[in-house]
């Protein structure tokens, strides 16, 4: 389906209510695979970091990772979730070659959390309850690429590799209950939940949650109701979603997609869809018909994981500070109003002016930078703040050096530029390109007297009293200094040399 | 050198700790033996000649380095071929694994290794340890010593007549719902399924997870005890295995005492299908273990009538998972892969030619049973009987010691008889399911002859979890009357090979 022939968005929700249901996978940062002692270290040489029992040899069995554990219920009690008094592994059956052992270790009706929820914020200001089904431990699969076709795809392959150094990798899957009654803002909301949750897994420690290496992939499954209507309509299911903006447009699409469907008097199939980043379309996977029967049952190999309410209580106890707690003590913190707040989190600038603020910045200033000059190109080349390049760090340096009087402002806006374009550090820029303020009253006096003598009627205010008037002489100073010189320094030089200082 | 092969394990030990023989000496004699009745018995798939003179002369050098030697180093021993052992061909009685070399060691061989124990080969079995016969074997059937035209039962038929064919005084097998037992009653020698969780399963080829248990085969009581000590104990390698002491075998299997001890007949193990030998053998135990002291009193386990239908639901279910993982993508054999084939089309094709008739029968059977929509009444009602049954045994277990049976309704049937019936060949496990279901220990004792065909018959021994000792009590007590009524220990009337 091309884009042109859609059903525009507005008339999509003009007729239709989204029902969405986020699935989110995330692996999490343990040192070790989830059911045996490999290193989980990406990056390493396909297939060297296995044993008998992540390659599912025959004989091999799987050992819970208590690491893995303790991150899920730390993730269920971050959720507000319950946390299982005794739940099982339990296999789910189904032939890939990726996967070695032809099931997948996961769990089915026993997950260690459930009934939880997580309150997003959305660009307005306002706050949206997702709430969440449940969230379970699994393990990943291997990795397998796809040799001799044009597209990388298994269509038109001579033949496959197989890389199981990513199998057994724990992940733990969060599952939303029915996102019901967002209505046009089905979209942002998908995305804000998802950026929020990723903060939330940050902050526990338990992953990255980079999504952009994969640590966290989400499948947006949608469906469509006429208004009015309880009945939910049929789900396509978006899979490995891998940014916060892919989210958005896939639901986004998917809205218009079965709008279009549906207005034409078709019907939706139950499918699994792939989305693509490029046009931000999403195209037709697997037919997921009935017959798909993963035959869960009880995994044999493993005991009832039972986490003992003393321990689910330390854990509690000792959780982090929720991201949510966390930005509410920064606008408390930076003296922002919630409109500013709001503006600093919709450009995704919290972290950046953390760090800067850590590495030495005031807060005022490190918040003028990332939202100012850094958010302008950010918007600009369409990239994430945070993936500038430039450090927190560097934008540190660059306010020391204003406050030091090395730089004024256009200068320090220059330095910026330079670091940007990848010229260095702050200090390497300054010096290699002579932006340092002149400060140097002998170097000043001969611009102060000149501007003094080419202004001799401002110089006249000036001498009668007019203190306000000296701007025009500073400006002027500013320009013959191609704007290197020390502002303040200049300003008090030319009122020594009218007779006007001190009033 | 004849009389090397027939001494017991414990013999055996005690001669090379004394020096009396070389623990070489010892292996080579049992490789003799193989080498001349193997090919009557086919009780081995493969013998690991080197293997086994390579640690039995570890074994007497360290012997003469005056460095202390375990109870078992120098024995040699028969493995049944569905434990890994690195380097070693390990095929679970399948083509699918014809030549899959396993890269690593089941927990259970590296004791053995550790213990000094000398491995002399892998042994014939059922595929994947489905079947009751070893005739499910895709290498051929295993001859029973006493008669070779009989099965030794199964699945670890082969390990079984590797005890009763001299060929090995000590042998490993794996009891699901009956696989140590059954071969053990059918030729005469002793087999203990311990207590579900003592003997790890790491590196045990999986056929039913939640039933599958290694355990000793042996000649005497106190070689299977000795044995027994050897390959149990906790394991962090198997989530489910037991981290408890392990219970004093070798010492029970010594008291010969049984006095005071209460003994229960299980009433349901009796009447229409076994065979009168069977049962007269069985009576005249039950008789004798009176006479030695023991209480002997009816019990009835009305739930074990569910055992086999809860079994040929469970077992199916879980082997149907556990054999997915045969999909010629990583090991074992590859079917069909001409480049023109999807890689689909070449694990069907490989699963086709790959697995027997029966492995087949049960993956469909447990595919079937696991179905959304039948799961419930199928396998969620089989875990129930399960419960019902290890309720059975223990209000049983909180009136006697041990409980007792047949351990099988008839002796070794002829090969071949019911290769075509699966429902007669799942009754032959009839008394000793139970057990797997509910995880606790229980031993196969040979009783004696049927009179009718001259044919071994086993007692059953059922003692609850983690009291495997009182097995050995019981046996050891057993076994030695019946020794000094014959003069003579039964399978000194096996006939010459
Ligand atoms: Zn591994």
């Amino acid at each position: 389906m091309s884009v042109m022939n859609l059903v525009s968005y507005e008339d999509a929700l003009a007729s239709y209510d989204p029902v969405m249901g986020l699935e989110v996978h995330v692996e999490l940062g343990t040192k070790t695979k989830m059911f045996c002692g490999c290193s989980t270290e990406l990056g390493a040489e396909p297939n060297s970091q296995t044993c008998p029992t992540c390659l599912g040899l025959p004989g091999s069995l799987p050992v819970v990772n208590a690491v893995g554990v303790e991150s899920a219920v730390k993730i269920g009690l971050a959720l507000n979730c319950e946390i299982a008094e005794w739940c099982r592994f339990a296999r789910k059956n189904y032939f890939y070659p990726d996967m070695p052992k032809n099931f997948q270790t996961s769990q089915y009706d026993e997950p260690i959390a459930f009934n939880g929820y997580l309150d997003v914020q959305l660009e307005d200001g306002s706050t949206f309850r997702v709430e969440i089904e449940r969230a379970h431990m699994e393990e990943d699969t291997g990795k397998s690429s796809h040799v001799g076709g044009a597209t990388g795809r298994i269509h038109g392959a001579t033949h496959s590799l197989l890389d199981y150094n990513r199998a057994g990798i724990p992940l733990i899957e969060i599952v939303t209950k029915p996102i019901v009654g967002a209505g046009e803002r089905a979209p942002e909301v998908a995305k804000a939940y998802v950026a929020e949750l990723r903060e939330l897994i940050k902050s526990l420690g338990v992953s990255e949650a980079r999504m952009d290496k994969g640590q966290m992939r989400c499948d947006v499954n949608l469906s469509l109701r006429p208004h009015g209507t309880e009945t939910f309509g049929t789900r396509s299911e978006t899979k490995n979603v891998n940014s916060l903006r892919s989210v958005e447009r896939a639901a986004r699409f998917e809205i218009q997609r079965h709008a279009t469907v549906l207005t034409d008097g078709g019907t939706i199939v139950q499918e699994t869809r792939h989305f693509h980043e490029d046009d931000g379309t999403t195209t037709s996977g697997r037919i997921k018909d009935n017959a798909e029967d993963y035959r869960y049952f009880p995994e044999p190999d493993l005991v009832p994981v039972a986490p003992s309410r003393e321990w689910v209580e330390e854990l509690r106890a000792a959780l982090p500070e929720l991201p949510r707690v966390r930005r509410a003590r920064l606008q408390a913190e930076w003296g922002l109003s919630d409109k500013d707040m709001q503006s600093v989190l919709n450009a995704g600038a919290v972290e950046p002016i953390q760090e800067t603020i850590a590495a030495g910045a005031p807060a005022d200033q490190a918040r003028k930078w990332w939202m100012g000059e850094l958010a302008r190109r950010a918007n600009e080349t369409g990239t994430e703040l945070a993936e500038q390049p430039i450090t927190p760090a560097q934008v540190a340096r660059v306010t020391a050096l204003v406050a030091e009087g090395k730089l004024n402002d256009k200068l320090a806006r220059q330095v910026i530029e330079a670091v940007l374009a990848g010229e260095g550090e702050p200090d390497e820029v300054v010096e290699k390109r002579g932006l340092a303020v002149v400060s140097d009253d002998s170097a000043l006096g001969a611009a102060v007297d000149q501007a003094i003598a080419e202004n001799e009627a401002v110089a006249a205010k000036i001498r009668d009293g007019k203190v306000a008037a000296v701007g025009a002489l500073v400006g002027a100073v500013m320009k013959a200094t191609r704007g290197q010189a020390d502002a303040a320094r200049v300003k008090d030089l030319i009122l020594e040399r009218l007779g006007a200082e001190g009033q | 050198m004849t009389e090397l092969i027939r001494f017991t394990a414990a013999e055996t030990a005690g001669a090379i700790a004394k020096g009396e023989v070389s623990a070489v000496e010892v292996a080579q004699a049992h490789l003799d033996r193989i080498e001349a009745v193997d090919k009557k018995v086919n009780a081995f798939l493969h013998v690991d000649t080197e293997g086994a003179l390579a640690a039995a002369r570890a074994v007497d050098e360290k012997r003469a380095k005056g460095e202390e030697l375990g109870p078992l180093a120098g024995v040699p021993l028969a493995l049944k071929d569905v434990f890994t052992t690195k380097g070693i061909p390990t095929t679970c009685g399948s083509k699918m694994l014809e030549g899959w070399i396993p890269p690593y060691d089941a927990t259970l061989t590296t004791r053995l290794k550790d213990a000094g124990v000398v491995i002399l080969g892998k042994t014939n079995m059922d595929e994947f340890a489905m079947g009751s016969s070893t005739e499910n074997s895709a290498y051929g059937p295993t001859g029973n010593p006493w008669d070779l035209t009989r099965i030794p039962g199964g699945s670890g038929g082969g390990s079984a007549a590797a005890l009763a064919a001299f060929e090995a005084p000590l042998a490993i097998g794996t009891d699901t719902g009956g696989s140590i037992r059954q071969p053990g009653a059918v030729t005469g020698t002793v087999g203990v399924k311990p207590t579900y969780g003592s003997v790890s399963r790491y590196g045990l080829v999986a056929f039913s997870s939640s039933l599958d248990q290694g355990g000793p085969c042996a000649r005497t009581v106190l070689d299977a005890a000795l044995l027994h000590e050897a390959i149990a104990g906790h394991d962090p390698l198997d989530s489910t295995s037991i981290d408890a002491p392990v219970p004093a075998v070798v010492e029970a299997a010594k008291m010969r005492d049984v006095r005071g001890m209460r003994i229960g007949v299980v009433k349901e193990f009796a009447g229409e299908g076994y065979q009168t030998g069977v049962m007269q053998r069985f009576d005249e135990s039950v008789e004798l273990l009176r006479e030695l002291g023991a209480e002997v009193v009816e019990v009835s386990c009305p739930s074990f009538t569910l055992a086999l239908p809860a079994y040929y639901l469970i077992a199916p279910s879980e082997c149907s998972s556990n054999l997915a993982r045969f999909d010629a993508m990583r090991y074992g054999l590859r079917v069909g892969d001409d480049g023109s084939r999807s890689a689909e089309e070449v694990t069907a094709l490989t699963r086709e030619a790959g697995f027997g008739d029966e492995v087949k029968r049960r993956i469909i059977l447990g595919t079937y049973a696991l179905s959304s929509g039948y799961y419930d009444a199928y396998y969620g009602s089989a875990q129930k009987v399960r419960t019902l049954i290890s309720r059975d045994f223990d209000s049983a277990f909180a009136g006697v010691d041990v409980l007792v049976s047949p351990t099988t309704p008839t002796t070794a049937f002829p090969i071949g008889e019911r290769a075509d019936d699966p429902m007669a060949m799942y009754l032959a496990d009839l008394c000793t399911i139970p057990s797997n279901l509910a995880g606790n220990a229980a031993m196969s004792l040979p009783v004696g002859l049927a009179p009718e065909d001259n044919l071994p018959v086993g007692l059953q021994i059922i003692a609850p979890a983690m009291a495997d000792d009182r097995l050995y009590r019981v046996g050891g007590a057993v076994e030695a009357a019946l020794n000094d009524k014959w003069g003579h220990t039964l399978l000194e009337e096996v006939p010459a090979l």
